[in-house]
C-alpha cells in the first residue's frame, strides 16, 4: 500500500486499482475547524485536477481536487454526517472517495511522504 | 506582494498576539489575528460562555471637542452628519450611528458617546481616514477633531466580561448597555463602554497605548479570559445580526435598506423637533414614509451548506433572475447551523418566506428569519 500527495494537500491510498482519496493533516491544521463537506457522486468520472469535494470551516470554503483521473467508486457518507473528523482524522477515518484509476501513469506526477514533508515545511 | 504596497500597521498588542501563537493576517492596512491556537469554533463559544478578549485597535478613535466650550453645540455640529438623534445622548451614554453622503448611503458606522464636555467617536478602521476628513471638512468651524491615535482600544465580551474587568478594580458593575465613559482599569486612564459587537454583554475599553500591553496581560491572567481573532469577531457579530460596514452596508444601501431604522429616532424623521438636516435626508425620510424597494434580511440555511457572502438570491429554484445577493454568510457555532444575512425585495422579505441561494452551481434552500439569530444578553 503506498501514499502518495499531491501539492494542493491532498492524500491519496493506492490499494490495487483503487485510490482512496482525503486531504493531510496540515490541511486540516490550515482550514481550521470543518463544519462542512460535499462529497462527489458515486458514479462520477472525474478528470485529474478537477474539483470533486468541498471542505468548508467556519471561516471558508475549499475545494479538494481529483488528484488523479477515474471513478467514483465510494464515497464516505459519514464524513458528510460528522465533518468534524477531518480535524480529529484527517488521514484516517476523514478520508472524501475512492476512485477506480483511470491511468496508473498519473501516480508518476504525485510527491511521495518525504516529499510533501519538505513541500509543506 | 507589490512593492509599492505600503507596510502593514501593527496595533500596541501586536507582540502579545504573536506570543500567544495568534495567526496574523492583514486587515484593513494592520496586521491582526484572525484565530488564536485554540480557534475559530473554541474562541467563539467560549466567548458565549465565558469571555473573549479581542483587540480592536486597528479602530478609529476621534475626540469631537466644542470650540464654544459647549458639548452642546459639537451635538449638534454632528447632527448634520447623522441621521441619529445625538441631542438625546446623555452624559455618560452612547449611541449607534452613522455617517450618510448626500444620496442616502452610508459612508461609515460608527459609536458615539458623550463625555459631558465632548464626543468620543469610534468608527470603522477602513474608513477612519476619510471619516476625519469628512469630519474635519464639515465641522472644524465648531469642534476641533482630535485623531486619538495613541489610544489602543480592546474590547472584553461574554458573560464573565464583568467579573474579569471589576477584579481589576473597574467600578463597571453598576453600568448598564450603553453607558460610556472615562474609568480607572487597574489603575490606567481608560475610557470604557457596556457594548460590544458579538450580542454578549460586555465592554469596550480604550486604553493609552503604552498600557495596552499591561493591561491585557492582566486580562489574560483570569482563566475564564481568552484572547479572540477576527474569525470569531465576524461568526459572533453574524449571529447578533449586526452589520459588517462593506459588506452589510455601504455606500449603496440607506439606513431603512438595511434595516436600521431602529437607530434613527423619531426627532430626526418627518415630523420630527429636529427632522432631517443630515446628507441625503430627502431620500432616506421619503423611504420611511413611502418604504424601500429592497431591505437586509437575516437568513436561516435549511441544509449544512454554508451560503456565504457574494452567493446570489433567487425566488424559486428554477428562475433565472436574481433577486438579490449575500452581504455576509458562514456557519454559527452557537447555532450549529449555518447563518447569512442579504438583501431581498420587499416583497420576499416577511419571515419565513423561502428563497434560494446559488452555491456551486445548486439552488439551496434559505427561509428569511428574524435576527439577532442567537439572542443577546445585553444588560439594560
Amino acid at each position: 500500500m503506498t501514499t502518495l500527495f499531491t501539492s494542493d494537500h491532498e492524500w491519496i491510498r493506492i490499494e490495487g486499482d483503487v485510490a482512496t482519496i482525503g486531504v493531510t493533516d496540515y490541511a486540516q491544521s490550515q482550514l481550521g475547524d470543518v463544519v462542512f463537506v460535499e462529497l462527489p457522486k458515486v458514479g462520477r468520472t472525474l478528470k485529474k485536477a478537477e474539483a470533486a469535494a468541498v471542505v468548508e470551516s467556519v471561516k471558508a470554503a475549499s475545494d479538494v481536487y481529483a488528484p488523479i483521473s477515474g471513478e467514483v467508486v465510494e464515497v464516505n457518507e459519514a464524513l458528510a454526517a460528522e465533518p468534524a473528523l477531518v480535524n480529529s482524522d484527517a488521514c484516517g477515518k476523514a478520508w472524501f472517495f475512492k476512485l477506480k484509476i483511470a491511468d496508473k501513469s498519473e501516480l508518476g506526477g504525485l510527491m511521495d511522504e518525504a516529499a510533501y514533508k519538505a513541500h509543506t515545511a | 506582494m507589490l512593492a509599492r504596497e505600503s507596510p502593514l500597521k501593527r496595533t500596541p498588542l501586536h507582540g502579545l498576539h504573536v506570543a500567544r501563537g495568534g495567526k496574523m493576517v492583514p486587515f484593513a492596512g494592520y496586521e491582526m489575528p484572525v484565530q488564536f491556537p485554540a480557534g475559530v469554533l473554541k474562541e467563539h463559544l467560549h466567548t458565549r460562555s465565558a469571555a473573549g478578549l479581542f483587540d480592536v485597535s486597528h479602530m478609529g478613535q476621534l475626540a469631537l471637542r466644542p470650540k464654544s466650550g459647549r458639548v452642546e453645540d459639537a451635538v449638534l455640529a454632528l447632527e448634520r452628519l447623522v441621521p441619529q438623534d445625538i441631542v438625546a445622548v446623555a452624559p455618560g451614554r452612547q449611541r449607534y450611528a452613522q455617517f450618510t453622503n448626500e444620496d442616502g448611503g452610508i459612508l461609515d458606522d460608527l459609536m458615539v458617546a458623550n463625555f459631558g464636555d465632548h464626543l468620543f467617536l469610534v468608527v470603522n478602521a477602513a474608513c477612519k481616514a476619510e471619516d476625519e476628513a469628512h469630519l474635519r471638512a464639515h465641522l472644524s468651524d465648531d469642534c476641533i477633531i482630535d485623531s486619538l491615535g495613541d489610544r489602543a482600544l480592546i474590547a472584553l465580551q461574554g458573560p464573565k466580561a464583568e467579573t474579569a474587568l471589576a477584579r481589576l478594580g473597574a467600578d463597571v458593575t453598576a453600568t448598564k448597555f450603553m453607558d460610556s465613559g472615562p474609568r480607572k482599569v487597574a489603575g490606567f486612564d481608560c475610557f470604557v463602554s457596556r457594548s460590544g459587537y458579538t450580542g454578549e454583554d460586555g465592554f469596550e475599553i480604550s486604553v493609552p497605548a503604552a498600557q495596552a500591553e499591561a493591561l491585557v496581560t492582566m486580562l489574560l491572567q483570569n482563566p475564564d479570559v481568552l484572547p479572540i481573532g477576527l474569525g470569531a469577531r465576524d461568526s459572533l457579530r453574524l449571529e447578533a445580526g449586526l452589520c459588517l460596514y462593506g459588506h452589510d452596508i455601504d455606500t449603496t444601501t440607506t439606513p431603512v435598506e438595511g434595516a436600521l431604522e431602529w437607530s434613527v429616532q423619531k426627532s430626526r424623521r418627518s415630523g420630527g423637533a429636529r427632522a432631517g438636516g443630515f446628507p441625503g435626508a430627502e431620500k432616506i425620510l421619503t423611504q420611511f414614509e413611502k418604504g424601500a424597494a429592497r431591505r437586509r434580511v437575516g437568513l436561516l440555511a435549511l441544509g449544512r451548506a454554508p451560503v456565504r457572502e457574494g452567493a446570489l438570491l433567487f425566488a424559486d429554484a428554477a428562475s433565472s433572475e436574481a433577486v438579490g445577493r449575500v452581504t455576509s454568510g458562514g456557519f454559527g457555532p452557537s447555532l450549529n447551523a449555518p447563518v447569512a444575512m442579504g438583501y431581498l425585495p420587499t416583497s420576499l422579505c416577511a419571515i419565513g418566506t423561502q428563497v434560494f441561494a446559488e452555491v456551486r452551481g445548486q439552488r439551496l434552500p434559505l427561509q428569511v428569519a428574524a435576527m439577532p439569530f442567537v439572542p443577546n444578553t445585553y444588560k439594560r
